[in-house]
C-alpha cells in the first residue's frame, strides 16, 4: 500500500530526523526513573521512528533494516529480560521484582542494585514495545501480506 | 494551574472530539483525533501530571495517528456496491 514516491525533501528530512529521535528515546529509556518517560514511551518513540522510514520510503527499506524474523525475536527477548529479572530475585530469595536482592550478584550495594534493576526492567519493556508497534503498523500497512512480499 | 487556559483548551478539546464524530471523511476524522490527543497532552502537563502527558503526546498523537492512516489506507472513498 505505502508506495515510494519520489520526494527527496520528504526523504532526506527523514532520514536526517530518524537518529535523533532513536537517540531521544534512548534517552528516555536511560533516565525513566529520575524524569518523566520509561520504557513505554521511549519503546513508542522508538517504534515512531521506524514507522516514519516507512512512511517515508516504503516497507522493504524498513525490512532490510528490521526483518521480520529479528522483530520476533526482539519481541520475545524484551519479556525475556523482564521476567528473568523478576525470577532472578525470586531465586536469591527475595519477592517478584523486588530488586533490593541483586546486590548478591551485582557488584554494588542494595540502593544501587534496585536502580539497576529498574533499569534492565524498562530496556526489556523498551525493547519490547518497539518491536510489537513495527509489527503492528506493518501488518496494518500491508494488510497482513507484508510476509509473503506481496506489497504493493 | 491557570482556569483560563484551562477552559480555552477543554473548549477546543470539546470541539474536536465532536467534530471527529462529524466530519464524513475518515482521514480528517483521524487528523481531528491527533489534535485531540495533543490538546489533552498540554492539558495533562498544564495539570502538572508531565508522564501522562508524555505517554499521551508519545501514544495517542504519534503512535496511534500513524495507526489509523495506515488503516484508512485499506479503505475506498466511495463503497463499490
Amino acid at each position: 500500500m505505502i508506495k515510494d514516491f519520489d520526494n527527496i525533501i520528504i526523504k532526506t528530512v527523514c532520514r536526517i530526523l530518524t537518529p535523533f529521535l532513536q537517540i531521544f528515546a534512548l534517552y528516555v529509556i536511560a533516565h525513566g526513573h529520575y524524569s518523566p518517560g520509561g520504557g513505554f514511551q521511549g519503546g513508542c518513540i522508538l517504534g515512531a521512528s521506524f514507522i516514519l522510514l516507512v512512511i517515508a520510503y516504503d516497507i522493504d527499506t524498513v525490512k532490510k533494516r528490521m526483518s521480520e524474523k529479528l522483530n520476533t525475536v526482539m519481541c520475545s527477548l524484551g519479556v525475556i529480560i523482564y521476567a528473568g529479572i523478576g525470577l532472578t530475585c525470586l531465586i536469591l530469595g527475595a519477592n517478584y521484582l523486588d530488586y533490593g536482592i541483586l546486590h548478591r550478584v551485582l557488584p554494588v550495594d542494595a540502593v544501587k542494585a534496585r536502580a539497576m534493576g529498574t533499569l534492565g526492567i524498562e530496556i526489556g519493556v523498551g525493547i519490547t514495545v518497539m518491536s510489537v508497534m513495527i509489527s503492528i503498523f506493518l501488518n496494518i500497512a500491508s494488510g497482513g501480506k507484508h510476509e509473503e512480499g506481496a506489497i504493493d | 494551574m491557570i482556569w483560563q487556559l484551562d477552559i480555552l483548551i477543554l473548549t477546543i478539546v470539546v470541539i474536536c472530539a465532536v467534530s471527529a464524530i462529524w466530519v464524513k471523511d475518515l482521514l480528517s476524522s483521524a487528523i481531528l483525533l491527533g489534535v485531540y490527543s495533543f490538546l489533552m497532552c498540554i492539558l495533562w502537563a498544564e495539570l502538572g501530571a508531565v508522564d501522562v502527558a508524555f505517554t499521551e503526546a508519545a501514544v495517542g498523537a504519534g503512535i496511534s495517528t500513524a495507526f489509523f492512516i495506515g488503516a484508512i489506507y485499506q479503505t475506498t472513498r466511495r463503497t463499490k456496491d
